[in-house]
């Protein structure tokens, strides 16, 4: 029961996930029934809490808590009246208190807070929340002091590249521009990851107080977010939140009353892998092919219309506001080593439980895959991972006891990313999942580099040769070197890492390539 | 096409871009803007565009022909579009879309049309936890199976 309105509150997800398993039939019979029944309820539409294999997750509030349901079909919703899922009564789909449930109960949702909790566009649940104590507490700090705590929280980078974004802010502080940009990287390309796209559709508001306060640290006075085409739901979610954001003054030329000015803009991609690239979306944001550039310069000094431009991405943005209310301290006491705070980690693919995993770094891939997940969908045995999107190195169970964060990842020659991991079956077949990462590389690539222009579609003619058993030997090792001039030759990532998720399957399943063993050179099994 | 619509779209585009005024780069925006409007951009739309923008036709052409969500052709009335990436592979969009050729005869990787249907790849939809994943007519779909995308086609073949 809603104490203010002594109505019971039902949620029911609103996210492009939950609706594409049926979410809004399923808030439409609940209405019905309701209505049906004569009771009198509240369907909040609320923002996913990330069980995406609970979806769609219905919760009713209680005096002890938000009781939920999943995954409910709109078959079930008769039952669930029946079984009076109004006062939380017990029903085959209950997951008891979703809080306590253990899948919520061992994150540590900072960035991920309030998502799923509250109504993604009500200004007043967000503020009930915790909303705008920030950027509150931001506007009565100097820039500085802003960045200080960036810096010194550690947070980095969560599009993947993991640069310290204290030290970016810094440089952008430092430029004496007149005009200089927030451009939120909502991009979101990599397969296997769908983090940013649940926080700007369960909880906007968090990403434009981000964004404000990154304006305030550097002098910044206009915000773009550049998100994909593919997000409709993403976009709709943004434009009214920052519509309702001008509304309530908090975004325009008076910010909460402190007479500072920060605008916000959504920009849509047009289908294009490689604007998540930095610079790309620059480039795309400037109207133009989305053609990487060369760096330098940093787009903190010549970035957005050649101006100092801070790149970010949603989850670096978004972990931001946590920080300022915490302090740089809190943040940091989570995590590992370099990585500090925490990962938004996404479990996706062939997975029985799959979805948002927030967590500080330093979580085992085991304890993510088989502990969060319990293995896969399709009962069969975990063969690989896919760790950091579609230029992420394919590891074989033997490296699951690694630490989750960025210099572990690095060490075994694999990447985060931007947090995705992607589970395969032992069905899988390597030299598959090899060509088509280097066909991916040749859709779409941006065609500034040769040997990523060029190569990947060398690489998948190549691979095909291999696996026909074709000159395989030659051909193995014109794939190997092949990869090294991508590694070593191409301008941006797309190219140059694009041989990780190649070689890491050559070097770990060479049997699905037609080859024995790959050691200093190569042998064919059928010679 | 209706002879009317040059003027309609000079109106659209004008308005998209009349609030970037101060700001060079429109061309993207102004194609997206024909895209939204027409399902596609049709030819003389370059020409415009690069009129109203100030840039060479050639250059509007290069932004056009970049980007994969433009087309220069009318869509079919239904479009199917399937997630082909990584994490619905793993969830068996290989069989999908063999199942949608046998099934329904539509080519996904062709882009192929087939009365009033057409079916295209994509790279990921976001729903990557739940997959395989597709997209009808602008709903998206998860879990999705031949029967599921035939409900959301509404009977249409
Ligand atoms: C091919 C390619 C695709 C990328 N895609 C994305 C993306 O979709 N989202 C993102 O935030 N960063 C992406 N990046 C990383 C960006 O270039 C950049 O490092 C990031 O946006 C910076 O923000 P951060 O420091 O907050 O991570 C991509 C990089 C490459 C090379
Ligand atoms: S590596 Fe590929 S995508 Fe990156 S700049 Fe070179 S050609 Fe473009
Ligand atoms: S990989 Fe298919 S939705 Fe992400």
């Amino acid at each position: 029961m809603s104490p203010a309105t002594d109505l019971t509150m039902i949620y029911v997800p609103r996210d492009a996930a939950s609706i594409s398993v049926g979410a809004d039939e399923v808030a439409k019979r609940i209405e019905e029934e309701a209505a049906k029944r004569g009771i009198t309820i509240k369907v909040v539409r609320n923002g996913s809490r990330g069980a995406m294999w609970l979806e769609p997750l219905v919760e009713v509030s209680t005096a002890n808590g938000r009781v939920g349901y999943g995954p409910v079909e709109p078959g079930d919703v008769d039952a669930l009246f029946d079984c009076g899922f109004l006062e939380g009564g017990e029903h085959s789909l209950s997951v008891g208190i979703v809080d306590k449930h253990a899948w919520f109960a061992k994150q540590s949702r900072l960035t991920f807070a309030r998502v799923g909790i509250v109504d993604p566009l009500s200004v007043s649940d967000y503020e009930a929340h915790g909303g705008f104590l920030a950027l509150r507490k931001a506007l009565a700090m100097d820039p500085e002091g802003i960045v200080d705590e960036v810096a010194s929280s550690g947070l980095r980078g969560r599009g993947g590249a993991g640069f310290p974004a204290g030290i970016k802010w810094r440089t952008v502080l430092q430029t004496s521009a007149t005009q200089k940009y927030i451009c939120c990287n909502a991009d979101e390309g990599d397969s296997g990851t769908f983090a940013d796209r649940i926080l700007m559709e369960g909880d906007p508001f968090t990403l434009i107080e981000g964004m404000t306060i990154a304006g305030l640290a550097v002098g910044a006075t206009q915000g773009l977010i550049y998100i994909r085409s593919e997000y409709p739901h993403a976009i709709a979610a943004m434009q009214s939140a920052i519509l309702l954001a001008n509304e309530f003054k908090i975004l325009g030329d008076d910010v909460l009353g402190s007479g500072r000015s920060f605008e916000i803009e959504v920009r849509v991609g047009a289908g294009s892998y490689v604007c998540g690239e930095e610079t790309a979306m620059l480039e795309s944001l400037e109207g133009k092919r989305g053609v990487v550039r060369a760096k330098p310069p940093l787009p903190a000094i010549e970035g957005l219309f050649g101006k100092p431009t801070v790149v970010n991405n949603v989850m670096t943005l978004a972990s931001v506001p946590w920080i300022i209310n915490n302090g740089a301290a809190a943040y940091h006491d989570f995590g590992t080593g370099r990585s500090r705070g925490t990962q938004v980690f996404q479990l996706a693919g062939n997975i029985a439980r799959g979805g948002i995993l927030e967590l500080a770094f330093g979580v085992s891939l085991r304890e993510l895959v088989d502990g969060f997940g319990e293995g896969t969908r399709t009962g069969l045995a975990v063969k690989t991972v896919q760790v950091g999107g579609p230029l992420g190195s394919y590891l074989p169970t033997s490296a699951f006891d690694i630490s989750m964060d960025y210099e572990s990842l690095l060490a075994i020659g694999g990447m985060l990313g931007h947090g995705g991991v992607v589970v395969f079956d032992e069905t899988v077949n390597m030299a598959k999942q090899a060509r088509f990462a280097m066909a991916f590389c040749a859709e779409e690539s941006c065609g500034k580099c040769t040997p990523c222009r060029i190569g990947a579609i060398r690489g998948v003619e190549t691979i095909d040769k291999i696996v026909a058993g074709e000159r395989r030997r030659e051909n193995l090792e014109l794939l190997l070197d092949l990869c090294e001039v991508m590694t070593d030759g191409s301008l941006c990532a797309m190219g140059g890492l694009t041989p990780l998720p190649v070689k890491s399957a050559l070097d770990n399943f060479p049997a699905d390539f037609g080859i024995e063993v790959l050691v200093g050179g190569v042998r064919d099994a059928t010679a | 096409m209706s002879t009317t619509w040059p003027v309609v779209v000079a109106e659209d585009i004008r308005d998209s871009i009349t609030h970037f005024a101060h700001i060079d780069g429109s061309v993207l925006r102004a194609l997206q803007t024909v895209q939204t409007k027409f399902g596609y951009v049709p030819d003389d739309a370059l020409n415009m565009v690069a009129d109203i923008c100030n840039v060479s036709r050639a250059e509007v052409y290069g932004v056009f022909t970049y980007y994969s969500d433009f087309r220069s052709t009318p869509p079919a009335p239904n479009i199917v579009k399937i997630c082909v990436a990584e994490a619905c592979q793993a969830n068996g969009s290989d069989a999908l879309v063999d199942a949608i050729r046998n099934e329904m005869g539509l080519d996904v990787h062709a882009k192929s049309r087939s009365g009033d249907v057409e079916a295209a790849p994509v790279f990921c939809l976001g729903n990557c936890a739940l997959g395989p994943s597709a997209v009808v007519n602008n709903q998206i779909l998860g879990r999705v199976t031949v029967a599921k995308i035939r409900a959301a086609l509404g009977g249409v073949q």
